[in-house]
């Protein structure tokens, strides 16, 4: 499919929610530090399938995957793997901001000391520098011990990502990150994600095609069918855009459904 | 037109009807609450508050009998809230619905909530003074409390921790963190204002309480050395005062002012900080 | 230690919580049915039924066991208060509703909250020094069914008035923008639309409040004049099975002891039948 080596790939993977199908047999590979959007319309499971990858469905009552799923070549659903270093390895943000109702530098230190960082300086540094990362360094320096809930969306939605940042992860799954966003902030988001291309693999859905050209090599579109979700085409975002194969993704990257 | 007429003189019947249970009601409490001021308010003083009873209680204070009271509460509330704060956790947080053991804890717990208060003092009689041979004692009405206001205090901090969105809970997942950390450091400060609302109307409960301490921690009115003495609650006091001991009544409408002075604190400030925090309504029914 | 063996520990310390909480019904229903085992077993069931009188001894052979009495006592008292409170309490949850100005509104249900906060005792008291005498001058001695039934009707008003309260609050407002746009007047909404659509919540009330005015014990004990016998008339003074155990159980020896607990039991075994009436009423809720 693509020549970088596939650091996400799924096979045959499915997801019910109860007695509901969500998503049928998805075969999808994200290739190494490339920005793959994720594109489809509303309810077609790419929610869904985002959770699959980190195995966020755990939490949720009723989910049974079936399929398979390697991370950087590692079976995640092998009994036996270690969750906290799966999440870990891949960082999630979500549609809404969701900073947790701690201060700015806890919800930055909480998760590095849970995963056993716990000396001051080498925490200050890495809570520094993530902060850097997202260009809220300068905005917030002053004000760390302030409620991270005070901060406006953008900046919080930054926080988020500067927060997973700071855990030193391979591979970022975002879901509708600017979509709560006013286009302002929207637009400082958008541009962090760019500039992130190569350092990190990147699955991000979005709603917004424009969006994902400018920012995604790659692009897949999902589609409801009468079981559930299915992957209908994945490839580079010019020929998707451009020169879709399928009818569906024509229809959709022009507007006409979806 | 004659209907017409009918249905307007029902419609004017019933509006005087409802505005007049709603007076009834004011009425009789503003009533209940006006004796009490009336034949109490007067006898409240410093010495009242902190003094010992005297002549069976006719005169005196009722400092002792605070002091009772609020090691019983203590006992209570250090059992209770442990207990509570786990069993509400587990139902919220870590039992999917239709969870045997939730199904089953649940429906036990609404037992427990509707089980009268003197059979909960023939329990308490039986189980902690005899079986557990811990006497009349102010340990053994804590204990039996313990027992009685669990469901108040499970419902409320249960309620405390659905009302944390599950953003949180996601949020802490996708970071790698383990649930006992996002319990203790997102989810249980996120819940505390449940906690607290249910501590509050917990000890309401457990300061109202009488039939269950009769025969649990007992009538002694002097000052208890420690917890395996007896002790008199204030509301034990009151119906001491006015079935046993004649002209009791000026001294047991005292204490009657008292306790309702400090329920009315204490149930009026839980359900203040519940409408604040969780936006909610509570109630003991 | 790792993150999941922390996440076993912490569920299993959960568990043992929750089963804890959950056991103490039934530690109670055993140790009640260990207590009473010696006077089913001296005495039988059928004597707390048919023994001439309540004259209990430490020796079931040497008394007699008769709770129904106390049966009645119990049963009319809390007849009495339910009829009276249930009433009051769903005008005073239409009047929360319907018929208040928003800013009173807000206070009368502050106050009914306020009255379920006060303690039996309390209103045993006032019971005792304001009721009681009111009562015996119109027919001695006071003490009596009809005070009994007044305070408990007090006592149990809170609790059917919040839960119709909550009831009404439950009612679509579709069906009230309907009944308004069909030109029902106030009345005619409430009893034609608003009750029956709350109707399953009102029953849940009316249980959870018949199960207080029999599980209440001091109000009732401090206004009723505790005399064992079948009242006659309402101002005939009587005797609940919750006051004769407040009572009795100070002195109470060996069998005598045993046989409160036997009514504790019965009392228990009443709360136990109320609840799952509720539960049964509170599932038909939720199928419609
Ligand atoms: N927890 C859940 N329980 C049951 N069904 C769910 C759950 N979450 C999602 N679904 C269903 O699964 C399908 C896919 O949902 P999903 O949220 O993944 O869609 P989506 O593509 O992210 O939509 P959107 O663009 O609106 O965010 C939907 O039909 C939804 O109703
Ligand atoms: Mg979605």
């Amino acid at each position: 499919m693509s020549d970088a080596p596939a650091y996400l790939k799924t096979e045959a993977l499915s997801l019910r929610y109860g007695g509901k199908q969500a998503l049928e047999e998805i075969a999808l590979e994200v290739p190494r530090g490339e920005i793959t959007a994720l594109i489809g319309p509303s309810g077609c499971g790419k929610t869904s399938l985002l959770s699959c990858l980190n195995r966020l469905t755990d939490l949720v009552p009723g989910a049974r995957v079936t399929g398979r799923v390697w991370v950087g070549g590692k079976d995640i659903f092998a009994p036996g793997t270690d969750l906290p270093a799966l999440r870990r390895r891949i960082g999630m943000i979500f549609q809404r901001p969701n900073p947790f109702p701690l201060s700015i530098r806890r919800n930055l230190e909480l998760p590095l000391r849970e995963h056993g960082i716990a000396e001051r300086a080498r925490l200050d540094e890495t809570v520094e520098k993530a902060l850097r990362d997202v260009g809220l360094w300068d905005e917030v320096k002053d004000r760390l011990h302030a409620p991270a809930l005070r901060l406006s969306g953008g900046q919080q939605q930054r926080l988020c990502l500067a927060r997973a940042l700071a855990l030193e992860p391979e591979a970022l799954l975002m879901d509708e990150p600017c979509s709560a966003l006013d286009p302002l902030a929207g637009g400082v988001v958008e541009d962090l994600i760019a500039s992130l291309r190569g350092r990190y693999t990147i699955l991000i859905v979005t709603h917004n095609l424009a969006q994902a050209r400018r920012i995604a090599g790659r692009a897949a579109l999902l589609w409801w069918k009468e079981h559930g979700g299915r992957l209908i085409e994945e490839g580079p975002t010019r020929q998707i855009f451009e020169a879709p194969r399928d009818e569906l993704t024509a229809a959709y990257v022009q507007g006409r459904r979806g | 037109m004659a209907d017409a007429r009918a249905a307007r003189a029902a419609d004017a019947a019933a509006a005087a009807l409802v505005w007049s249970s709603a007076v009834l009601v004011t009425g009789v409490f503003a009533w209940v609450l006006f004796d009490l001021v009336r034949l109490g308010a007067g006898q409240i003083d410093w010495a009242f508050l902190t003094g010992e009873p005297e002549d069976f209680g006719r005169g005196g204070g009722i400092g002792t009998i605070l002091v009772s009271t609020g090691l019983i509460l203590g006992v209570c509330m250090a059992v209770a809230a442990p207990l509570g704060l786990g069993t509400a956790v587990l139902l919220a947080e870590f039992t999917p619905d239709g969870s045997l053991l939730g199904l089953l804890v649940r429906r036990s717990l609404d037992v427990l909530a509707g089980v009268p208060s003197i059979v909960f003092g023939l329990f308490g009689n039986a189980f902690f003074c005899v079986y557990l041979g811990m006497g009349f004692s102010i340990l053994s009405g804590g204990l039996t409390s313990a027992c009685m206001v669990l469901p108040i205090l499970i419902r409320s901090t249960e309620e405390g921790f659905r009302s944390v969105p599950d953003e949180y809970r996601m949020g802490a997942a996708a970071l790698g963190m383990s649930r006992a950390a996002a319990l203790r450091h997102i989810l249980l400060p996120a819940a505390s204002p449940g906690l607290v609302v249910g501590l509050t109307l917990g000890i309401g409960r457990a300061l109202a309480e009488t039939a269950a301490l009769i025969f649990t921690s007992g009538y002694v009115a002097r000052m208890p050395e420690s917890l395996f003495d007896s002790g008199r609650a204030l509301s034990l006091h009151i119906y001491d005062l006015s079935m046993n001991v004649s002209g009791g009544d000026p001294r047991a409408c005292a204490t009657a002012l008292v306790l309702v002075a400090l329920l009315l604190a204490i149930n009026g400030s839980a359900s203040w900080m519940a409408e604040r925090w969780l936006h909610r309504k509570v109630s003991e029914a | 230690m790792s993150h999941s063996t922390k996440d076993a520990l912490l569920a299993w310390v959960l568990r043992a919580c929750a089963v804890a909480a959950g056991l103490i019904v039934v530690l109670i229903v055993v140790f009640l049915c260990l207590e009473a085992a010696p006077a089913l077993r001296n005495a039988g069931w059928a004597r707390f039924f048919t023994d001439p009188s309540w004259h209990p001894n430490r020796r079931a052979a040497d008394g007699t066991f008769n709770l129904t009495p106390m049966l009645w006592g119990t049963f009319f008292a809390m007849t009495g208060a339910v009829l009276v409170a249930t009433p009051l309490g769903v005008l005073s949850a239409a009047f929360l509703h319907f018929y208040a100005p928003k800013g009173l509104a807000v206070y009368y249900r502050r106050l009914i909250e306020l009255l379920a906060g006060i303690p039996s005792v309390v209103y045993g008291f006032w019971g005792l020094v304001t009721l009681v005498p009111l009562i015996n001058r119109v027919h001695p001695p006071g003490a009596s069914l009809l005070a009994g039934i007044a305070i408990l009707s007090i006592m149990i008003l809170p609790t059917i008035a919040l839960m119709a309260d909550a009831a009404l609050a439950n009612v679509p407002r579709a069906y009230l923008h309907g009944a308004a746009a069909l030109g029902l007047s106030r009345w005619g909404t409430l009893r034609g639309v608003v009750l029956p659509a709350a109707r399953s919540g009102l029953f849940t009330g009316v249980i959870l409040e018949t199960g207080r005015a029999i599980g209440e014990t001091m109000a009732i004990l401090m206004v009723c004049g505790n005399v064992v016998q079948t009242p006659r008339s309402l101002f005939d003074p009587i005797r609940t099975l919750t006051a004769n155990i407040a009572l009795e159980m100070a002195y109470a020896m060996g069998d005598h002891r045993s046989a409160l607990f036997v009514s504790g039991l019965m009392l228990m075994g009443q709360i136990v039948l109320l609840v799952a009436a509720a539960e049964y009423i509170g599932r038909g809720r939720v199928h419609g």
